[in-house]
């Protein structure tokens, strides 16, 4: 396995590609293009426990323990909110419960995305956040 | 596509914007071209400077005080009433009751006539089209009462099925409640087919105008409803401020809604007794200042032609239903013979919400969802749509704009 990047790494790794994009048409065109690309969850996790409830689109996360290490996977219906998951992942998947609840995950702020987080959006990214730092709670306690 | 050519004759669409400060707005750097009138419309000049001149000038609480301000405000609250009786052309003043919303006059009657008037078995006549607010507060008066629901069902244009209508009359109907125009569809409902039928069969009705305010003109005596609801935010006026229109001798064989001050005639702790309409729907402190504002609005649009702001809004309706359409993969979700001031849409292989953010980004707002008519969207098997929603500022180039923004979103998600 080669070395895992810390979660500050690829934020920053992140904040470095959306600095090349000069335009919101750019940006979007991007996450779009990260949201089409995200694995797609099987069938059999798009159950009603795993939904994320946001107003207007929805949202499906699954978390794997293995080896001190939370991996997460999920879906949404909608692709941006979908390509602001897939970035999600790619930051906190792989790493120890300790490490996801330290995370600050400012990156979304940071790459001008910060409106998809306000409450209005109701689009569940924000629960979503909640949602990966209770599974690294609850992987903590079991580890414990 | 020749709907642009027919210019309406003098209405100075310019001059009309020019009264709306929010309208120079610019959002995302671009103009703010503002499509979202159906859940609240933009403010008139004269409005947002009655608000200041209020709390500047004479604010003081109505109805109790001997002096001068006290006087000058319940004067003016009042003076609203009396404009809000003309707009609706209602018969009298005390039929005009003052609340926070559409959905506080529903719950007024749901709570005050329901608890009256309604008992186990009885039924009560809503549509599939309605507004979460003309839902639930008939839901839970009726599990209370041990009462029930039943529902019309509409067609595929999203117009409703009269003859099952007709159908589920009968003697246990007490109340229809029944949405004047739709807010997610645009459907504007055959409201005196359905009051006459109702009244034959010997049920009351409450027509929900949230949505018919903005675009028709109103009377509710040629109307023959018996209750009239609104809000005074979606037709220019201030938020917080609604009308629950009631005939007068419904209205004084409905107990109180609330408890409280101004609602009452005199109390001692064996006993109250009621103050006269209206006040004695109307506890507590009102909401003075954007009461007194809401006439400001209501003044603005009497001083326009009405006539030529239906054919515009009409023509905008028409236009953007033709341009929306030739984006190319649409599917229109309300196509009923007859609508006013809404088109939702549906664009193949895409969320709505994803469309909205896109919208957004080139300044252009809209909503998306189920616009709180989550029964509907389950008749029409969709999560949601995509809403323009019209008001006697937006041109045609705003429809131009919404058109283009519409591709640019398609190109990027598809
Ligand atoms: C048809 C309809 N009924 C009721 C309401 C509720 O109005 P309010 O939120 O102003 O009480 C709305 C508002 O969106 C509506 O469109």
């Amino acid at each position: 396995m080669s070395e895992l990047k810390s979660i500050a790494e690829t934020e920053a790794e992140i904040v470095d590609d959306f600095s090349l994009l000069d335009t919101w048409e750019e940006k979007y065109e991007y996450i779009i293009d990260m949201g089409k690309k995200l694995p797609v969850l099987d069938d059999q996790y798009k159950k009603e426990e795993n939904i994320i409830k946001g107003c207007q689109s929805t949202v499906w996360l699954t978390a794997d323990y293995r080896d001190g290490r939370i991996y997460f996977s999920a879906d949404s219906d909608a692709v941006i909110v979908k390509g602001l998951i897939s970035m999600l992942i790619r930051v906190l998947s792989g790493h120890t419960p300790g490490e996801i609840l330290n995370a600050k995950v400012d990156f979304i702020n940071e790459i001008g995305m910060m409106q998809h987080l306000a409450q209005t959006r109701s689009n569940g990214l924000l629960s979503m956040i909640k949602q990966m730092k209770n599974y690294a709670i609850a992987y903590q306690a079991v580890s414990s | 596509m020749n709907v642009i050519n027919e210019i309406v004759p003098a209405l100075d669409i310019p001059a009309l914007r020019s009264e709306f400060p929010v309208l120079d707005v610019r959002v995302n750097n671009k103009p703010l071209v503002y499509l979202d009138n159906a859940a609240t419309a933009q403010k008139p000049r004269a409005v947002i400077n009655a608000l200041q001149q209020y709390y500047n000038g004479y604010n003081a609480n109505i109805h109790r005080g001997i002096h001068h301000l006290a006087e000058q405000a319940t004067t003016a609250y009042e003076a609203t009433r009396a404009e809000v009786q003309q707009f609706l052309n209602a018969g009298l003043r005390e039929e005009i009751i003052f609340t926070r919303g559409t959905t506080e006059s529903i719950n007024l009657v749901a709570s005050s006539w329901g608890r009256q008037f309604l008992n186990k078995d009885d039924e009560i006549i809503i549509s599939t089209m309605e507004h979460h607010s003309n839902i639930v507060p008939w839901q839970i008066i009726c599990e209370e009462k041990g009462a029930r629901i039943k529902v019309i069902p509409i067609n595929d244009e999203g117009e409703l099925d009269l003859e099952a209508f007709y159908k589920l009359l009968s003697p246990q109907t007490r109340l229809v409640a029944i949405t004047h125009v739709s807010n997610a569809l645009g459907t504007i409902n055959p409201v005196r087919e359905i009051i006459h039928a109702a009244h034959k069969a010997g049920a009351l009705v409450l027509i929900d105008g949230a949505q018919s305010t903005p675009h028709l003109s109103i009377d509710v005596r040629d109307m023959d409803c018996d209750f009239f609801a609104f809000s005074a935010h979606k037709v220019y006026g201030p938020t917080g401020v609604g009308v629950l229109y009631g005939k007068k001798e419904i209205l004084e064989a409905m107990p109180p809604y609330q408890g409280g001050g101004e609602m009452i005639a005199e109390v001692s702790f064996e006993k109250t007794t009621y103050n006269e309409l209206p006040y004695k729907f109307e506890a507590g402190t009102p909401n003075i200042a954007d009461v007194i504002a809401f006439r400001e609005s209501l003044v603005f649009l009497k001083n326009l032609d009405s006539e030529l702001l239906h054919t515009h809004e009409k023509q905008l309706v028409d236009y953007a239903t033709q341009k929306i359409s030739d984006v190319g993969g649409i599917r229109i979700i309300g196509t009923a013979a007859s609508k006013a001031g809404v088109v939702s849409f549906l664009m193949d292989g895409t969320h709505p919400q994803d469309v909205g953010v896109l919208l957004d980004q080139q300044g252009i707002a809209v909503r998306t969802g189920h616009h709180c008519t989550q029964p509907l969207m389950d008749r029409f098997r969709i999560p949601g749509t995509i809403r323009a929603s019209f008001a006697i500022y937006n041109t045609l180039e705003e429809i131009d704009s919404l058109a283009e923004g519409l591709h640019k979103a398609k190109k990027m998600l598809l």
